[in-house]
């Protein structure tokens, strides 16, 4: 067993900097994870958090910059050195090989793995192992079949199985349910408490933040911008070491719904084959009233994609139907344009764009073989594109080099931006939208949130599936919980509590 | 040689003994195949691999008077173009099937270059057990003359199922041909173990090449091969990149290609070049059946070219 358990190690960088070019990705980042803390680093997308991680890991060499592994400074030349200091890292992607069991991860993850796996000895020796861990998990079980909770703490566990003492948490709940990121998250917590493990985490949850850290480290540009004890901060004061000074995109005030309001989009019995093609989706009833967002949560990966693709035009269903204002829709072409449907998928530069086909061409996507009343042309106005998404980019403050740039040269926020201000325009009566916010920065996912809220109290329907459940208890007057491919849970805004949603999302009902 | 009539029953034992003679290359082709695919990767050069390896197992027999010389040149060929391909799909923005396509063509090619002397001259054939000789009738006797390639195969297939659950090799092997980012964090080079298992896997189709030109046909002629190398690829997807599946497949699809002989042995005159089509059609067939268009292959490597 190579397993040395216990012994937390304190962690320090001093002055590290990290340039690719001219580019300074870390400027002078100094920051001290004490033995047996639970530290919590801070940034927006780009801030550097992830190059500061690197460095330590040994992905990169630091320009400049020194690390201290219990106050002795130590040279980490590769990934290899780190883990040999007993430094390892959770990855916001998993890392575990899918079709591999739990136990065979654990073992070929080991530094010294025998020619022939002995597994009778190995069985036992993990069983060991895992009694003296506070997470249960079955190990015989292909890794693709765990749910993503209990990944993630096989993730972890491997880290502790391979004798790390200090763990990297890279957002580790983003793909959690809030019960799960309790247990996880409290777990780990004790782990620390109980001065066995070091964590330095990652995250954008400034309610994780308070509930599990010791210390905060706050970067911003590649600077480090604030420090300090979580007990000594509020949530505003992290937000303003995060994102400075620059005006963020206030939401309108909800416009009282109409107690009239129409029906948009109607939903019945809808049932269709889900990616594996062994489960299917099965939308028993849903409708979407004008001027309201209705929210659908839950666990990726439990129908929402498929339901969306349905939606979408993506994916044939099996039965049921599918109304908008009253007229089957099957989502071609024709029918989008007559009943202002639109559509914002997750990942925009995959699902709704032609990555390679430039901005201007890229946002008029819905209107390029249209004139002004709607006719369809016979010819295409190369100016007539350029003039109208001239005017879109200024509008939604696309950031672009050219509009003859190829739309995937932009950030992500940028793309989003883009696919916003293409969908947005115009008549819109039912606006479909999937995690739109998705690994976007604050100012950028504080304006989308805005825009979607803008186009409800203008009237448009408005369907919002998202993994994230913040984003939905401030945008939904309704939330619906999706749950192995079926709705399974109803609540007006008013009444929603994170807890029953949760136990929902996890199928506990 | 006494023949003894045995009627219809001649079809059913022709078709064991066919089996047993014409999978023999499938066996190889698609073990290899198997491991260079659950490495993540798709080798369609096999069936110019599996030429040359025919070519240069008869040359060297020939020269040599040893087939089992044949058979190691016909290894080492086969490791060289695996190499190669192996070598060449390192670079970023590489197709592995179109580089595939090209080594096929590149191999059969080469193989009729240098062959040409050794179309005429004859080696000595690979020795075969005779498992038969317990019974009189000679039909008995000759589908039990089993070579020893395919003894090894056989092995080679059972050894493989095993290994790629309790070897560290296997588990790493699966690794990268699961997930790249998985096998780069735990500090693997993807393209070392890909080339390496390239390798093997055109190794392994050399020698299922020599066993075509030194014992079954047992001659080197350009008409060797019919296709053997790319149908084991199609085997390996059916057999869900299982070794033990990749064995039972080409069994299977050599008893299949029997039924037409068999056929026009027991004298029917009538339509059997339609059997000689039936190993073609019987793969359509399960593949038509075991396919979906909304479901992934089960089972499929999550790194392959075709699944990703």
């Amino acid at each position: 067993m190579s397993v040395t358990h216990g012994k937390a190690i304190g962690v320090e960088t001093i002055g590290m900097t990290m340039r690719f070019g001219a580019f300074t990705a870390l400027d002078d980042v100094s920051i001290k994870v004490p033995a047996g803390s639970f530290h919590a680093l801070l940034g927006e997308n780009g801030a550097g958090k992830s190059t500061l991680v690197k460095c330590m890991m040994g992905f990169y060499h630091p320009t400049s910059g020194d690390m201290l592994v219990d106050g002795r400074e130590v040279a980490i030349a590769s990934p290899k050195d780190a883990s040999a200091l007993g430094l390892g890292m959770v990855y916001q992607h998993f890392t575990l090989v899918p079709s591999l069991t739990g136990a065979e991860n654990l073992v070929i993850s080991r530094e010294k793995v025998p020619g022939v796996i002995d597994w009778r000895k190995e069985r036992t020796a993990l069983a060991q192992f895992m009694e003296r861990m506070p997470f249960k998990l079955p190990l015989d079980v292909k890794v693709a079949e765990l749910a993503a909770g209990e990944k993630q703490k096989l993730e972890i566990i491997k880290q502790l199985y391979l004798g790390r003492n200090f763990l990297v948490l890279d957002e580790p709940t983003s793909v959690l349910t809030p019960g799960e990121a309790q247990e996880v998250l409290g777990l780990v917590r004790g782990m620390t408490k109980a001065g066995d493990l070091t964590v330095l985490m990652i995250s954008h949850k400034f309610h994780e933040v308070t509930a599990f850290a010791d210390d905060i480290t706050v970067l911003r540009k590649g600077r480090l911008t604030g420090t300090g004890k979580v007990s000594d901060l509020s949530h505003r004061e992290m937000a303003a070491m995060m994102i400075g000074d620059q005006p963020i995109a206030a939401l309108d005030s909800r416009a009282e719904p109409k107690p009239d309001a129409e029906i948009v989009l109607e939903v019945k019995a809808l049932k269709a084959p889900d990616r594996t093609g062994l489960k299917s989706i099965d939308i028993a009833d849903l409708g979407v009233h004008s001027g309201e967002i209705v929210g659908i949560a839950g666990i990726s990966g439990n129908g929402q994609k498929e339901f969306l693709e349905v939606l979408a035009g993506q994916r044939p269903r099996n039965g049921g139907e599918v109304m908008v204002r009253g007229t089957a829709y099957a989502a071609t072409r024709a029918e989008a344009r007559a009943l202002n449907v639109r559509l914002i998928p997750e990942e925009p530069l995959k699902n709704a764009c032609a990555p390679r086909m430039t901005v201007a061409e890229n946002i008029a996507f819905r209107t390029f073989d249209v004139d002004s009343s709607g006719k369809p042309v016979s010819w295409i106005s190369a100016g007539a594109i350029k003039s109208f998404s001239a005017r879109l980019v200024e509008q939604f403050k696309v950031k672009t080099a050219s509009l003859s740039s190829p739309i995937a040269s932009l950030s992500g926020g940028n793309v989003q931006r883009a696919v916003l201000a293409r969908e947005l325009t115009g008549e819109v009566d039912l606006l479909i939208v999937s995690n739109p916010c998705f690994g976007l920065d604050f100012s950028a996912v504080a304006e989308i949130r805005a825009r979607i809220m803008k186009a409800r109290n203008a009237g448009a329907a408005v369907l919002l599936m998202s993994e994230d459940l913040d984003e939905l208890l401030e945008l939904s007057d309704r939330i619906l919980v999706m749950s192995d491919g079926a709705l399974v849970y109803e609540t007006p805004i008013a009444q929603a509590s994170v807890q029953t949603i949760g136990e929902h999302m996890a199928g506990h009902h | 040689m006494e023949t003894t009539d045995i009627g219809l029953w001649g079809v059913p034992l022709a078709m064991l003994g066919g089996a047993i003679r014409v999978s023999t290359p499938f066996i190889f082709v698609s073990l290899g195949e198997a491991i260079t695919e659950r490495s993540g990767r798709i080798n369609l050069g096999l069936e110019g691999t599996l030429v040359f390896g025919a070519m240069s197992a008869y040359a060297v027999a020939v020269m040599t008077g040893s087939p089992w010389l044949g058979l190691a040149a016909a290894g080492v060929a086969g490791l060289c173009f695996g190499l190669f391909h192996g070598w060449i799909c390192k670079f970023p923005k590489v197709n592995d099937i179109a580089i595939g396509i090209a080594l096929m063509l590149f191999g059969t090619g080469l193989a009729f270059f240098f062959g040409k002397p050794f179309i005429q001259p004859s080696a000595p054939d690979l020795p075969a057990i005779p498992f038969g000789t317990w019974s009189d009738i000679p039909q008995v006797q000759a589908a039990l003359n089993v070579n020893v390639l395919f003894l090894i195969g056989a092995a080679l297939a059972v050894f493989l199922w095993w290994a790629f659950r309790n070897t560290r090799i296997g588990l790493i092997v699966r690794v990268v041909g699961d997930s790249a980012d998985a096998a780069r964090a735990m500090g693997l080079n993807p393209n070392t173990v890909r080339l390496l298992a390239t390798g093997v896997g055109g190794a392994l189709a050399g020698i299922g090449g020599a066993y075509l030109s030194l014992y079954y046909p047992g001659s080197w002629t350009e008409r060797i091969s019919s296709g053997q190398g790319l149908m084991a690829v199609a085997l390996v997807i059916f057999a869900r990149w299982n070794p033990l599946g990749c064995f039972a497949a080409a069994l299977l699809f050599g008893g299949a290609g029997a039924l037409g002989p068999a056929l026009q042995s027991v004298g029917v005159t009538q339509g059997y070049y339609l059997f000689y089509a039936a190993p073609y059609i019987l793969t359509l067939i399960i593949m038509i059946a075991t396919s979906s268009p909304s479901r992934a292959l089960a089972g499929a490597p999550g790194e392959l070219s075709i699944t990703r």
